[in-house]
């Protein structure tokens, strides 16, 4: 037999390659399906404009430290968001548009709407200002001279909340956006940075929520031209999805969220959060929030929580109710809220 | 003209600072997409062999379909596969959606047809080199299809790379069915997504760069494993 | 074991592209023999082959052998040998595994074809780097590893060197000396002489002369044998004697 390596017979090293290959292949594929979760978790559908102010990365860390669940947020558009949590996808929705949020709760996909906090909408433009809106506080006014100049406007056309507050105040200028559709008015139909992104491209004009502005980089030649109108106040309702409509929703854990959001330490952590040095979003939970006509209101302690500035600045009353009518409901709430609690607490 | 040179620093920094969001993001990557190849391989390079060994009604049809089916749109495969496992949906019991899960299968849907078309080709171009051959020493065309599968390993690697590199580099399916939520769902094509919807181009297009870099380690490690396992075993 | 010899061609015709390539071919094929099948190219030497082992169905006719399952106790070599993306070992391994033979057993097999065909030392090295000549060796050694009864070989040596012919005869030798029963092609006559038994001769599809070998050299009975023996190009013959038949005279 002529001399070779000693090497193991053919048939073994042909084995030896195959087991080799097939354990790497399990170990890819056992690596791709990561252990779940242990910890308990709920989904909240929310926008992609709380998102990006980074408020959630602010507030929600001190929930879980609190309660020890995980708070996992889907950020999509209000639209999006609002179809998720009817399809039984999160367990509870937080987005700004109250029309269509009461129309979710009327549908009886949610269980009760509560105001959470507000934000506001500026409108942003070129620094060159054509159409001469600059520090215009009526919204109204200065829309209905960006239609007159046909100064090229970016509009997220996305079905958000943002947009369908823009649509509000084109209405109420008594322009219709769609005769601009493809010359000066432009429905980009994304997110609030791609939007933004657009405009600085384009030099135009957009209306924006202030979060998302003092966060965006990307600027170009664009600064804030309106702000301070009442019409730019960006209210936010939180909805527990309902549990009757689909069985699996995690209620007794979306409640603590929405009842932790709503109490103490959630209305001061929202309050508390700053960006670039200004405070965002404006708690106001408990106050003149739509309801279900069949629930009592409830949660009432937050009331106290607005800081002693804001209590008589108007802005934070957007539904015109003064303190000392709100603080007369307490005991009433109390008892109901309990019996709420007992609700859910099966 | 800034933002490249911003770029460059913002990746050279996370790489460099060992970034532990990126090291997650990172890995999640990994996982979803070599996950999601191993099993496209393991369904379409099988299928793909059948398909040109054997002669069936509607194969033409279903050649043509698999060729097609390379150009999904990565987006509309994520709607399809929200729609399905959506608690509304066909399969919302299992509770799949928003998990890396999720992710896994919507990617596999896109990169099965790639892996099945293209090793169709080349286990076709095969057998006609092969088919006498084999048939002679017994083999005929089911007995064929793992030595095909075997002895094309090299092209189908290409394949699979192909099949890879979709899935690395798509967005579209994976933030619908995966919801980019952070810690969970959020992969790189994802968070260059989010960054550039927040305005921050330049760290966006620094996690490009990474994840350019990423594909490139990939490429780079197949091809020498093919080049040592050619010299060793031929 | 039953034998799958002999086999029978009954009235074989092969039509591909409205052409009739192999026509009204009748032969019964014992076992013995080295049968050399002569002609010049394009005559459908390789095309009866592929009938014969089954590779292509006649489009009329039969071919019958006996015994069960005829297919596993054939080989045959081809002109290219296609060598599997393996080792030279794993080459040889192949058929055996299809098989079902265990794997102690096969490896004591392929280690024997290797030393008979001398490519022991080169049984790890990718197949597809050997030579011509090593290549078709491995295909013989491949094919020998599984004890055919029936050998067809399809001008196997038409593009090795002399050395190389000359191994791959001695192979076949060794083979046919082991009991297998050879049927090869060839159109080199120096080759046919060398090897063969008895020769059928083929132009154009028929079978023309069918003798044995040291007959068919000194006297070919059909004049188109004849001039092919002489070296004459057959390109414009159609000859006198076109009768086909069916007997080794």
């Amino acid at each position: 037999m002529t001399a070779t390596t000693a090497r193991p017979p053919i048939a073994v090293r042909g084995a030896v390659r195959r087991v080799l290959m097939s354990a790497a292949l399990a170990a890819t594929v056992l690596m791709a399906l990561p252990a779940l979760a242990a910890n308990k978790f709920i989904t909240v559908a929310s926008t992609t404009s709380t998102q990006n102010s980074g408020l959630f990365g602010h507030m929600l860390p001190m929930f879980t430290k609190k309660t020890g669940i995980d708070v996992r947020v889907v950020a999509v558009g209000t639209g999006q968001a609002i179809k998720l949590a009817e399809r039984g996808d999160a367990d509870v929705l937080f987005v700004h548009h109250k029309a269509s949020e009461e129309k979710f709760v009327k549908d009886g996909f949610g269980v009760k709407r509560f105001d959470v906090m507000y934000n506001e909408y500026v409108v942003v433009g070129p620094k060159s200002d054509p159409a001469k809106v600059a520090g215009s506080k009526d919204a109204v006014a200065a829309f209905k001279k960006l239609a007159a100049a046909k100064a090229p406007f970016a509009s997220r056309g996305d079905n958000s909340g943002t947009h369908k507050a823009e649509l509000e105040i084109w209405t109420a200028a008594g322009v219709d956006v769609k005769k601009g559709g493809g010359t000066w008015y432009r429905a980009t139909g994304s997110g609030m940075g791609a939007t933004l992104n657009t405009a600085a491209g384009m030099n135009a004009y957009a209306l924006a929520d202030r979060g998302s502005w003092i966060a965006f980089k990307n600027r170009g030649d664009l600064k804030i031209v309106v702000e301070g109108d009442q019409r730019l106040f960006n209210q936010y309702g939180i909805i527990l999805v309902n549990p009757n409509k689909h069985a699996h929703v995690k209620a007794k854990q979306g409640q603590a969220f929405i009842d932790w959001t709503l109490g103490p330490d959630g209305q001061a952590a929202i309050a508390s959060f700053k960006l670039g040095g200004q405070q965002l979003f404006f708690p106001i939970a408990g106050k003149g929030s739509s309801q279900s006509a069949s629930e009592p209101r409830r949660a009432v302690t937050t009331i106290q929580l607005i800081s002693p500035t804001a209590v008589g600045d108007p802005r934070a009353w957007p539904h015109g109710q003064s303190p000392r009518t709100a603080a007369s409901r307490p005991s009433r709430m109390w008892m109901t809220r309990s019996a709420e609690r007992a609700k859910f607490s099966a | 003209m800034i933002e490249f040179s911003e770029a460059f620093l913002a990746a050279f920094a996370l790489i460099v600072g060992l970034d532990p969001a990126l090291a997650e993001i990172v890995l999640l990557s990994l996982q979803v997409s070599l996950g999601a190849v191993a099993i496209a391989a393991a369904i379409g390079m099988p299928v793909g062999a059948a398909v040109a060994l054997f002669r069936f009604p509607g194969r033409v049809a279903l050649l043509v379909l698999l060729n097609a089916l390379m150009g999904l749109p990565p987006v509309v495969v994520g709607l399809f596969v929200y729609l399905m496992l959506s608690r509304a949906g066909p399969f919302g019991v299992f509770g799949l959606l928003f998990t890396p899960t999720a992710m896994i299968i919507a990617q596999v849907s896109l990169v099965t047809p790639i892996i099945a078309a293209l090793t169709r080709q080349v286990i076709e171009d095969l057998w006609v080199e092969y088919e006498e051959q084999l048939r002679s020493l017994g083999a005929g065309p089911a007995r064929a299809v793992p030595s095909l599968l075997w002895d094309g390993r090299f092209s189908l690697l290409t394949a699979v790379l192909a099949g890879f590199g979709r899935a690395s580099a798509e967005v579209g399916a994976v933030i619908i069915v995966g919801g980019n939520i952070d810690h969970v769902t959020r992969v790189m094509t994802t968070a260059i997504a989010l960054e550039t919807s927040k305005g921050d181009l330049a760290l966006a297009l620094g996690l490009g760069v990474i994840l350019m870099t990423l594909a490139l380690g990939v490429n780079a490690a197949a091809y020498l494993t093919k080049e040592w396992a050619q010299r060793r075993y031929g | 074991m039953t034998s799958i010899l002999p086999l029978e061609l009954a009235d074989v015709s092969f039509e591909a592209g409205g052409k009739r390539l192999i026509k009204d071919f009748s032969c019964r094929l014992d076992a013995g023999p080295r049968t050399i099948v002569l002609g010049p190219n394009g005559a459908g030497k390789s095309l009866l082959l592929r009938l014969c082992h089954g590779l292509i169905r006649p489009t009329a006719g039969h071919i019958r052998w006996q015994g069960v399952d005829p297919g596993v106790k054939q080989g045959m070599v081809f002109q290219r040998p296609v060598m599997l993306r393996r080792s030279v070992a794993a080459n040889v391994d192949y058929g055996l595994k299809l098989r079902g033979v265990p794997i102690l057993r096969r490896r004591a097999v392929v280690d024997d074809m290797l030393g008979r065909t001398g490519l022991r030392r080169l049984a790890d090295r990718p197949a597809r780097v050997l030579s011509f000549g090593e290549q078709q060796k491995l295909a013989l050694a491949r094919v020998w590893a599984l004890k055919p009864e029936v050998l067809f070989l399809d001008e196997p040596t038409a593009s090795l060197d002399p050395a190389a012919t000359h191994a791959v005869e001695e192979l076949i030798d060794a083979m046919h000396r082991e009991g297998t029963r050879i049927v090869m092609t060839t159109h080199d006559l120096g080759q046919a002489k060398r090897i063969a038994d008895e020769v059928m001769f083929i132009h154009r599809g028929r079978l023309l002369e069918w003798a044995p070998a040291d007959r068919f050299f000194a006297r070919p009975d059909n004049d188109l044998a004849q001039a092919f023996v002489r070296g004459e190009l057959l390109w414009w013959r159609l000859g006198k004697d076109r009768r086909a038949i069916s007997k080794p005279s």
